[in-house]
């Protein structure tokens, strides 16, 4: 019987087993940010503990500084300034990496780690941030864990980890023109629901990912966290391999030979027996488009919103109705029937380079500007793709379509306490959570692909580009 | 932390699925470098009729009188999804919770409850229903004791007790209120003997002290 890929990394990072269930694993690199690593290493200072590796562990500033130009240690968050600070005296104090506010490469932790090197195929990695599992499109073992684990993490070199089980989602086919990785993760949201994963390592195979580019594999495990599984995964192929190459904390010369060798090994055995299996067959996916509070509450972007009569069960039918009320919408119309407020092009699922070249092309092609009385923003994920779209002039295609080109940094992908597009606005966003309040009080998010977010700020309502 | 080894109190249900950490303490309400301050945010976006304002919202059960001192929370499915913020976990804490029972939860959310001596009960649908109806009919006065010792829950005199299972290591640091750090700090010859072999086998993950 074959090895899945997941039991692979696992065997590979145990330092010893704790119990039937639990092992004691080896924590590759921890990385942190201003918003959850700031408590946790202000734990480590008072405890008197130090970071046990310290050139493993590495943090940004990402949730808290502000995206506008000019920004600096003040926030439009009230006591913002008070965990910048906090977090720049415990990275000296601990002597770990900070990528600092003006630091060149500076942005949203799970875009920047793979950006430098930092997050490898195999390695181990983990952050007190859900969407750490981002990392396991280039086929590492990462997921996010909360403050005092973080802080195990640091102390030790170690975590204590309960072992979840398996699942393999396979997708036949090929994503059609205009339908993207964010399409596929929201349709396989809604297909398991929002705790599917629940207790799983699911690993994502099959042509439609082959084909998939390296970006768009962190797009899709991205969001694996709302299926509430414990981390998403794919198998490094050539494509991840020549996507890391040559990075700042990535192995060099022989070293680099000796680890891209051992990383081809680590994919599912042929016959590896996984504890839960799905299949799709996607060829004719349609791009999709929330419309609730939760990321399962999608629909293809033309289908008309479900009635909350026809929800599986009275929990979730008060459910459907609660997220309606909050959003504005009925069930029976369409999405498109409703006029947006606001178009939001960022956050560590969608404003990489290659998302940020799919909306301009878009601008490009189409001549369209951002429709009148929409309030719309681009904000691209870390130094590094900023100064890449602006070498390629996508800044200037933003901006005279009238989106606003920010700083680097998770901005209104959550609200801090600062900025917010305000109450009972209705946003088009390529970030991931609908969840009520998620962008400022009383916000109505829709989250969907970069491409529907742009071809909706031009068009004024929700609406999926068909014309690509 | 705070061991778990029995507890009586009076139980709250908020029976929704996918209770996210955002609705348990939103990100605005998390104002200071610390695990503490949080108690007013909790559930802030639902007891709240203006958050700002501190306006309660009388039709949250949180701010109903027979719930007050409740210390148990019954939920629905996935409580606790979303952000990993441990902080929904101390703002529980704060505001006097020593457990949540729900049909299941969110792996992030449980592992930070578990590492603060919150008590998380997976329980099934219908032993929860029961629980609920128990405590609806008079929330003060029909309390609801856990053992953790013997893994059980007693309700209703009439009914039988309930019985939970729970991770034996995880019950283990519950019921002795384990510091996990110094735990694991025992083990640091293991780590480094793992370390030296795996510096032979994987090289490239050392980045070499600077
Ligand atoms: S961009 Fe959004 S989801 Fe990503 S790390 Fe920042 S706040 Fe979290």
């Amino acid at each position: 019987m074959g090895t899945t890929l997941f039991d692979k990394l696992w065997q590979e990072h145990e330092v010893t087993t704790l119990s039937e269930r639990q092992s004691l694993l080896y924590i590759d690199r921890i990385f942190l940010h201003e918003r959850t690593g700031s408590v946790a290493l202000n734990g480590l200072l008072e405890r008197q503990r130090s970071v046990r590796r310290r050139e493993h562990a590495f943090c940004t500033m990402d949730h808290i500084v502000d995206t506008l130009p000019g920004r600096g240690d003040d926030t439009l968050m009230p006591s913002g300034r008070d965990f910048i600070v906090a977090t720049r005296h415990a990275a000296q104090e601990t002597g770990i990496q900070l990528f600092d506010i003006a630091d060149a490469d500076q942005g949203i932790v799970h875009v920047i780690s793979p950006e430098l090197g930092i997050a490898l195929p195999g390695l181990s990695l983990i952050c007190p941030d859900s969407h750490t599992c981002t990392l396991g499109g280039l086929g590492a073992l990462a997921w996010g864990v909360g403050s005092t684990e973080a802080e195990h993490a640091l102390a030790t070199s170690t975590l204590r980890v309960t072992r979840p089980q398996t699942m393999r989602v396979s997708f036949a086919g090929l994503l059609g023109e205009g339908v993207s990785a964010k399409d596929l993760i929201l349709f396989t949201i809604r297909e398991l629901s929002a705790s599917g994963g629940a207790g799983y390592a699911i690993e994502f195979a099959g042509p439609a990912i082959d084909a998939l580019p390296v970006e768009a594999r962190l797009t899709l495990c991205n969001m694996t966290t709302e299926l509430s599984a414990f981390t998403g995964l794919i198998a490094a192929d050539r494509k991840v391999l020549d996507y890391c190459v040559g990075r700042r904390y990535a192995p060099q010369g022989e070293l680099w030979d000796q680890a891209a060798q051992h990383w081809q090994s680590l994919r599912s055995d042929e016959g590896a027996v996984f504890n839960q299996e799905h299949s799709f067959e996607i060829g004719s996916l349609k791009p999709q488009l929330s419309w609730g509070t939760s990321p399962q509450h999608c629909v293809d972007w033309d289908d008309a919103i479900p009635h909350a009569s026809d929800a599986p069960d009275a929990l979730a039918s008060a459910a459907w109705q609660r997220a309606q009320d909050y959003m504005g919408v009925t069930s029976g119309s369409q999405l498109s029937d409703y006029a947006l407020d606001a178009a939001f092009i960022g956050s560590c699922t969608n404003s990489r380079l290659s998302d940020l070249q799919l909306a301009a092309a878009y601008l490009e092609r189409t001549g369209h500007k951002v429709a009148k009385g929409v309030k719309a923003l681009c904000v691209p994920d870390s130094g590094q793709v900023k100064r890449a779209a602006e070498a390629e002039g996508l800044d200037d295609i933003f901006r005279s379509a009238g989106f606003e080109w920010r700083e680097p940094g998770c901005s209104m992908c959550f609200f801090a306490g600062g900025e917010s597009f305000g109450k009972g606005v209705r946003v088009a966003s390529t970030t991931n959570r609908n969840f009520e309040g998620r962008q400022g009080l009383g916000v109505r998010t829709h989250i969907a692909s970069p491409l529907t977010v742009v071809a909706s700020a031009c068009a004024g309502h929700l609406v999926a580009d068909t014309t690509a | 932390m705070t061991p778990f080894t029995q507890h009586c109190g009076v139980a709250l249900p908020l029976l929704r699925d996918n209770i996210d950490t955002d609705a348990i303490i939103p990100s605005r309400e998390m104002r200071t470098v610390s695990r503490s301050g949080l108690a007013a945010g909790l559930f802030a976006p639902w007891r709240y009729l203006d958050a700002d304002a501190r306006t309660s919202n009388p039709e949250f059960a949180l701010n109903q009188s027979e719930y007050s001192g409740a210390s148990i929370l019954l939920a629905g499915d996935n409580f606790g999804c979303g952000s990993s913020r441990e902080h929904a976990v101390w703002a529980l804490m704060e505001s006097g919770f020593r457990a949540v029972i729900a049909p299941s939860f969110a792996t992030i959310f449980r592992n930070n409850a578990l590492r603060n001596g919150l008590l998380t009960v997976a329980l099934a649908q219908r032993d929860l229903d029961e629980l609920v109806a128990w405590v609806s009919v008079d929330p003060a006065a029909n309390a609801i004791q856990l053992d953790l010792e013997a893994c059980t829950i007693e309700s209703d005199p009439e009914k039988e007790k309930k019985v939970f299972s729970v991770d034996p290591t995880a019950r283990d640091m519950l019921l002795k209120g384990l510091d996990e750090i110094g735990l694991t700090e025992q083990s640091m010859d293991l780590v480094s003997r793992f370390e030296e072999r795996d510096q032979a086998r994987r090289p490239w993950v050392y980045l070499g002290s600077d």
